[in-house]
C-alpha cells in the first residue's frame, strides 16, 4: 500500500495542473455564461509573451511574469469582452461556444503572426531554484516534487481559496452570476452590467494566462495544441464540478490526477492499457461523467425571462421563395456546377486540380455537418472522428479482402454509421454544451486510443489505398476523380435535401426550434435526434473512405486530426449550416484559400527581387510579408468567420442567398407588374401585424370585465 | 359521464424551496370538460407539466385509461392521447401554419421516416391535406395556412397551437391559459372553438384559465388552486361561489 499512497501522491501535482484550468473555465462560465474552449488559446498568448520576453529578450523574471500574466492576459479578456462577448450576452450557448472555437482557431494563429511562428522549445518556468527535493522532501521516498510543481500547487491553491472567498463573500460574485442570469433584469435592479461583465472577462483571462505561464514549462515545447488538449482533460473536471462549483471542481481536477497516476503505477507498462488508456484517462472519464452524471441530463439550458424582448430571427430563404424561384435557383446551381467543372478539367494543372478534388471531398464531409448540427441542432466536434473511420474502414477492407474500392468505401461509411448509433445513443440525451462535449471527449478518445491500434488504423505506416477503376474509366486520373467526386457530392446533396425538405427534417426542426412543443405531439426527439446523428456518421464516413481513396492512404494525421475537424465545424456554421451550397463552398475554400493565398504573399518578395533598386523601406516592409503566413490569416479568417455567427446564426451564405433571392422576386415582379400581365403576387405580402412578444406570466386576477362572482 | 379518463393521484412536486404542487388530485372523465383556476404561481402550469410528462412529480401516480404514466416520456404520453398548448407560445420556427398542422399529422399516424424521405418523396397526400383543412376550417385559420407562423399575432399563433394540438386527434386535451393576450374579440371566438370541439368531438378538456366568465361558460367542473394545494373542487357555479375561492383567488375581501 506504501506505492499506492506514493502513486496517489505522485499525481497531486498533474491534478492540480488540471484542477487550475478547470477552476478558470468554470470562473469564465459562471462569469459570463461562455463555455469558453479558446481558455486554452487565451493562456497559450500570455505563455508566448512570457516565452518571448523572458528567453529572447531576457527580461527579468518578475517583470516578464507581470507583463505576460497581469497586462497581456486582462487585455486579451477585456479586447474579446469589448468587439466581442459583450454583444453576446443575450445570445444562446450555442453561439457562445462557436464564438469560442472561432477564437480557439484564430488566437493562436494571431500569436504566430505577431511573434513569428518559430518552435519555442523549452519554456522558460516561473520560478527560479529547479529542484528542491534536495532540501524540501526526504530523500529516503520515491516522490520528488520540484519547484515547478509546488508552484503549481500553490496558486491553485491560492486561486481556488480567493475565488472561494470572492463568490462567497463579496457582492462582486453576486452581481457577476446576476449579469450572466440576465444581463437586463441586473440592468433593472441597478447593477451596471458592462463594468462586471468586463471584470469577470479580464478576471478569468487573468486566470488563463497564470495558468499558460505556469504550465507552458510541462511540455518540451510551447505549442497551443498540447495546451488546448490539456484543457481538454481539464473539462472532465469542470463537468464533475457541474460547470459552477469551484471547491468541486477542484476536487474533482485533483482526483483526476490521482487516478492517473495510480493508474499508471498499479498497470503493466507495456500493456494496451497502459499506453492507451492512462493518455486517454481523462477523456474517458469526461465523456462517462457526461453521461452518467446526476443532474447533468435535466439541465435545461437557463433562459433569460427577458430575452424574448429580442426581435425574432428572420424566416429562411425557403419559406418566402416561391416556387419558380427554386427551381430557378437549382437550374442556376446545375449550370454553375457544369461550368466550373469543364473549367477545372480544361484549365487547372495537377496541384489546382488536387486541391479542388480535396474541398469538394470535404464538402461531403461537410453535409454530415448539415445534418447533425445544421437540422439536429446538435453541435458535434467529432465529424472528424467519423470520416477517419470511414477512411480506416475502406483502407482495411481493401486490405484485408481485396475487393472493390467502391464496395470497401460503402461498407466504410456503414461501420461509421454504426459507431455513429452506438455513440448517439446515449449522447443524444444531453443538451447543447453537454453534447459537444461528449463528441470532442470521443474525438479526443479515438485519437488516443483506437487511432495507434493496428487493427484500426494500420499502426504507424498509413494503410494504402488505391483508386478504383470503373469500367473503362481509370480514376487514377485526377481529371476522371474529380467528375467521380463531384457525383458523389451531387447524390449526398439530393440525399441531404430530400431528408431536409422531408419529413425527417421537419421533425428535427420543430425540435430544435421548440422541444416541448414536438414533444407534445408525439415526435420522439431521441429517436429523431439519433436517426439524425447515424446519418452524418455514415456520410462523414462516406467522405472519408473517398478522401482516403483520393490521397492514396488513410492517414489520420494529415486527414483527420481532432483540431482540424474542429476547424470544419467553424468554417461550416459561419457559412450556413443548413445548406449543401455553404458544404460544398466551405470545403473548396479549406483548400483553395490558404493556396490562394500563399500565392499572393510571394509577390511582394518576387518584385523586390526583381527591383532591386526599390526605396529600401519598400524593400524590407514588402520583403518581410512571407508566404508562410498564408496557413495563419486562413485560420484566422476561420476563426473569425465563425465568431459572425452570432450575428448570422443562418450563416453568410444564407444570408446572402437571402438577400439575392428579395432582390430578384422584387424585381421579377415589379417587371410583371408593369407589364400587368403576370398572375397575381405569388409572394404572401408583408404581415401587417408584427410578433407580438409574449406576455411573461399571465393577469394574475380575473380579467376586468369578470366582475366579482357570486 | 363516462368512465375516467386521468387520474391523477396526490400529485407532488417541489422546486428546491418552493412546494409547487402539494398532493394534488386531479379526475378527468371522458369527454368532460374542467377547469383549473388559481392564483399566479398557484402551480397551475406546474401540474400539466407533472400530467403531460415535462416534469416528474416528486410523488404521486397519474393513469390514462388505467394506465401509470409514469414511465412516459411526453412524447410516449401524446401518442396516447394527450396533447396540450402552452402559457408562453411554443411554436415551430420556419414553418407555415399548414406545416405545424402536417408535422403534427405526421406525428399521429407516423408517417415518413428516412426511408419514405428518401425514395417516395414527402409531399403531403389528399388525405392529409384534407385533415388539416377540417383543423383549420374549425380554428378559423384557413386563410392563414400558407403564412409562416412566427409572423402572426399572439392570438392567431394561439389558434396554431390549438389546431396543431387537435391534429393529434387526442383524447384528452390540456390548454394552458388560451386566452391570455388576446382580445375580449379574439377570447370570444376562443370560447366558441372549444365549445365545438368539446360537444362535436367529445374531447376531454382540462382548462386553466384567468377568465372567470370563459370558464363559468364551458367548464363543468373547476378545481381550485393556491400555494399548491387544492382549495377547492366541485361543480363550477358552487366552487366560483366558495368564500375560501373568493378570498383567496378573486380577490373578494369585502
Ligand atoms: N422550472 C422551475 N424551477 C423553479 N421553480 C419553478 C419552476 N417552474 C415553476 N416554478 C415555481 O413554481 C411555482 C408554480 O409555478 P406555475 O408556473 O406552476 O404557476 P401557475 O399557477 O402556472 O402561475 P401563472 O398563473 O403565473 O401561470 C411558482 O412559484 C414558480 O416560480
Ligand atoms: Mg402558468
Amino acid at each position: 500500500m506504501e506505492t499506492l499512497l506514493e502513486n496517489a501522491v505522485r499525481g497531486i501535482p498533474t491534478g492540480c495542473v488540471f484542477a487550475l484550468l478547470a477552476v478558470g473555465l468554470v470562473l469564465t462560465y459562471k462569469t459570463s455564461g461562455v463555455f469558453n474552449l479558446a481558455f486554452g488559446a487565451q493562456a497559450y498568448a500570455s505563455a508566448a509573451v512570457f516565452y518571448v520576453v523572458r528567453k529572447d529578450h531576457e527580461w527579468p523574471l518578475l517583470w516578464a511574469a507581470l507583463l505576460a500574466v497581469v497586462v497581456v492576459g486582462p487585455a486579451i479578456g477585456l479586447l474579446l469582452e469589448r468587439v466581442l462577448f459583450r454583444y453576446l450576452r443575450t445570445a444562446g450557448s450555442m453561439a457562445k461556444l462557436v464564438t469560442s472555437l472561432g477564437l480557439l482557431i484564430a488566437i493562436p494563429e494571431v500569436v504566430k503572426l505577431v511573434l513569428g511562428d518559430e518552435s519555442r522549445k523549452n519554456p522558460p518556468p516561473l520560478w527560479y531554484v529547479m529542484r528542491t527535493d534536495e532540501w524540501l522532501w526526504p530523500r529516503n521516498t520515491s516522490i520528488v516534487l520540484d519547484a515547478g510543481q509546488i508552484a503549481t500547487i500553490a496558486a491553485t491553491v491560492t486561486v481556488v481559496v480567493a475565488l472561494v472567498l470572492l463568490f462567497r463573500f463579496s457582492s462582486l460574485g453576486l452581481r457577476m452570476r446576476a449579469v450572466v442570469e440576465s444581463p437586463r433584469m441586473a440592468e433593472l435592479n441597478g447593477v451596471d452590467s458592462e463594468r462586471v461583465s468586463m471584470t469577470s472577462w479580464m478576471l478569468s483571462s487573468l486566470l488563463a494566462g497564470l495558468a499558460g505561464v505556469l504550465l507552458a514549462p510541462l511540455f518540451a515545447s510551447l505549442n497551443p495544441l498540447d495546451l488546448f488538449t490539456l484543457l481538454v482533460a481539464a473539462l472532465a473536471a469542470t463537468v464533475f464540478g457541474g460547470l459552477t462549483s469551484i471547491p468541486l471542481t477542484f476536487a474533482g481536477g485533483l482526483l483526476l490526477g490521482v487516478l492517473q497516476a495510480v493508474l499508471a503505477g498499479s498497470l503493466p507498462t507495456d500493456s494496451i492499457l497502459a499506453t492507451g488508456l492512462r493518455p486517454a484517462l481523462p477523456f474517458l472519464v469526461l465523456f462517462l461523467l457526461l453521461l452518467f452524471r446526476p443532474g447533468l441530463r435535466s439541465t435545461r439550458e437557463v433562459t433569460d425571462p427577458l430575452a424574448t424582448v429580442e426581435a425574432p430571427p428572420p424566416a429562411p430563404v425557403a419559406l418566402v421563395r416561391p416556387h419558380w424561384m427554386t427551381v430557378g435557383t437549382r437550374a442556376f446551381g446545375a449550370v454553375v456546377v457544369a461550368l466550373g467543372l469543364a473549367a477545372c478539367w480544361f484549365l487547372l494543372d495537377g496541384y489546382w486540380l488536387g486541391l479542388v478534388i480535396s474541398g469538394i471531398i470535404l464538402g461531403i464531409i461537410m453535409m454530415s455537418l448539415i445534418v447533425v448540427v445544421g437540422m439536429g441542432g446538435m453541435l458535434s466536434l467529432c465529424q472528424a472522428a467519423l470520416a477517419a473511420i470511414g477512411a480506416f474502414g475502406t483502407a482495411q477492407l481493401v486490405a484485408a479482402t481485396g475487393m472493390s474500392v467502391l464496395g470497401a468505401i460503402v461498407i466504410g461509411a456503414v461501420i461509421a454509421a454504426g459507431v455513429g448509433a452506438l455513440l448517439a445513443v446515449p449522447v443524444v440525451r444531453l443538451d447543447g454544451v453537454y453534447l459537444a462535449l461528449a463528441t470532442l471527449a470521443f474525438a479526443l478518445m479515438f485519437e488516443s486510443i483506437f487511432v495507434p491500434l493496428s487493427w484500426v488504423s494500420g499502426g504507424a505506416v498509413p494503410l494504402s489505398v488505391p483508386r478504383p477503376l470503373i469500367g473503362p474509366i481509370d480514376l487514377a486520373d485526377d481529371r476522371w476523380f474529380l467528375l467521380f467526386a463531384v457525383l458523389c457530392a451531387a447524390a449526398v446533396s439530393a440525399v441531404v435535401i430530400r431528408l431536409r425538405e422531408g419529413t425527417t427534417g421537419r421533425f428535427l426542426q420543430a425540435l430544435q426550434t421548440s422541444d416541448v412543443a414536438a414533444a407534445s405531439i408525439g415526435i420522439s426527439g431521441r429517436r429523431s435526434r439519433v436517426v439524425a446523428f447515424t446519418v452524418a456518421a455514415a456520410i462523414a464516413g462516406f467522405g472519408g473512405g473517398l478522401m482516403a481513396t483520393y490521397v492514396g492512404q488513410a492517414n489520420y494525421q494529415s486527414s483527420f486530426p481532432y483540431l482540424i475537424g474542429l476547424v470544419w465545424v467553424a468554417l461550416l456554421v459561419s457559412a450556413g449550416a443548413r445548406s449543401v451550397q455553404a458544404a460544398v463552398l466551405s470545403g473548396l475554400f479549406f483548400f483553395l484559400f490558404p493556396a490562394i493565398l500563399t500565392r499572393l504573399f510571394t509577390f511582394p518578395g518576387n518584385w523586390v527581387e526583381s527591383n532591386p533598386d526599390a526605396p529600401s523601406w519598400v524593400a524590407s516592409a514588402l520583403g518581410a510579408i512571407q508566404p508562410n503566413w498564408a496557413q495563419s490569416v486562413a485560420f484566422i479568417l476561420f476563426g473569425i468567420g465563425a465568431i459572425t455567427y452570432a450575428k448570422h446564426p443562418e450563416g453568410s451564405i444564407e444570408a446572402q442567398t437571402a438577400t439575392s433571392v428579395g432582390a430578384i422576386v422584387r424585381w421579377v415582379e415589379r417587371r410583371r407588374g408593369d407589364a400587368g400581365t403576370g398572375p397575381s403576387d405569388p409572394v404572401p405580402p408583408p404581415s401587417p401585424e408584427v410578433t407580438d412578444a409574449p406576455p411573461l406570466a399571465g393577469t394574475g386576477r380575473p380579467t376586468a370585465d369578470s366582475g366579482s362572482p357570486g | 359521464m363516462s368512465g375516467p379518463l386521468l387520474e391523477a393521484e396526490a400529485v407532488s412536486k417541489r422546486f428546491s424551496g418552493i412546494v409547487a404542487l402539494s398532493d394534488v388530485s386531479l379526475h378527468v372523465a371522458d369527454g368532460e370538460f374542467v377547469a383549473v383556476i388559481g392564483p399566479n404561481g398557484a402551480g397551475k402550469s406546474t401540474l400539466f407539466n407533472c400530467l403531460s410528462g415535462v416534469l416528474r412529480p416528486d410523488r404521486g401516480t397519474v393513469t390514462f385509461r388505467g394506465r401509470s404514466l409514469e414511465r412516459l416520456r411526453p412524447s410516449a404520453r401524446a401518442r396516447l392521447g394527450i396533447a396540450r398548448t402552452f402559457q408562453r407560445i411554443e411554436l415551430f420556427g420556419g414553418m407555415t401554419v399548414l406545416d405545424h398542422l402536417l408535422v403534427a399529422d405526421r406525428a399521429r399516424t407516423r408517417r415518413g421516416g428516412l426511408w419514405s424521405d428518401l425514395f417516395r418523396g414527402s409531399r403531403p397526400t389528399s388525405e392529409e391535406l384534407e385533415r388539416c383543412g377540417i383543423v383549420l376550417e374549425l380554428v378559423g385559420l384557413t386563410e392563414w395556412a400558407d403564412r409562416p407562423a412566427e409572423s402572426l399575432s399572439l392570438g392567431k399563433g394561439r389558434l396554431v397551437e390549438l389546431a396543431r394540438a387537435l391534429m393529434c386527434d387526442p383524447a384528452l386535451l390540456f390548454l394552458d391559459e388560451p386566452s391570455s393576450g388576446l382580445d375580449r374579440h379574439e377570447t370570444a371566438e376562443m370560447s366558441a372553438t372549444l365549445e365545438t370541439v368539446s360537444r362535436q368531438h367529445g374531447t376531454a378538456i382540462v382548462l386553466i384559465e384567468h377568465d372567470v366568465p370563459m370558464v363559468r361558460r364551458l367548464a363543468e367542473r373547476t378545481y381550485v388552486l393556491d400555494y399548491g394545494q387544492l382549495i377547492a373542487d366541485g361543480p363550477t357555479e358552487d366552487v366560483l361561489g366558495d368564500e375560501r375561492v373568493r378570498v383567496a383567488y378573486l380577490g373578494d375581501n369585502s
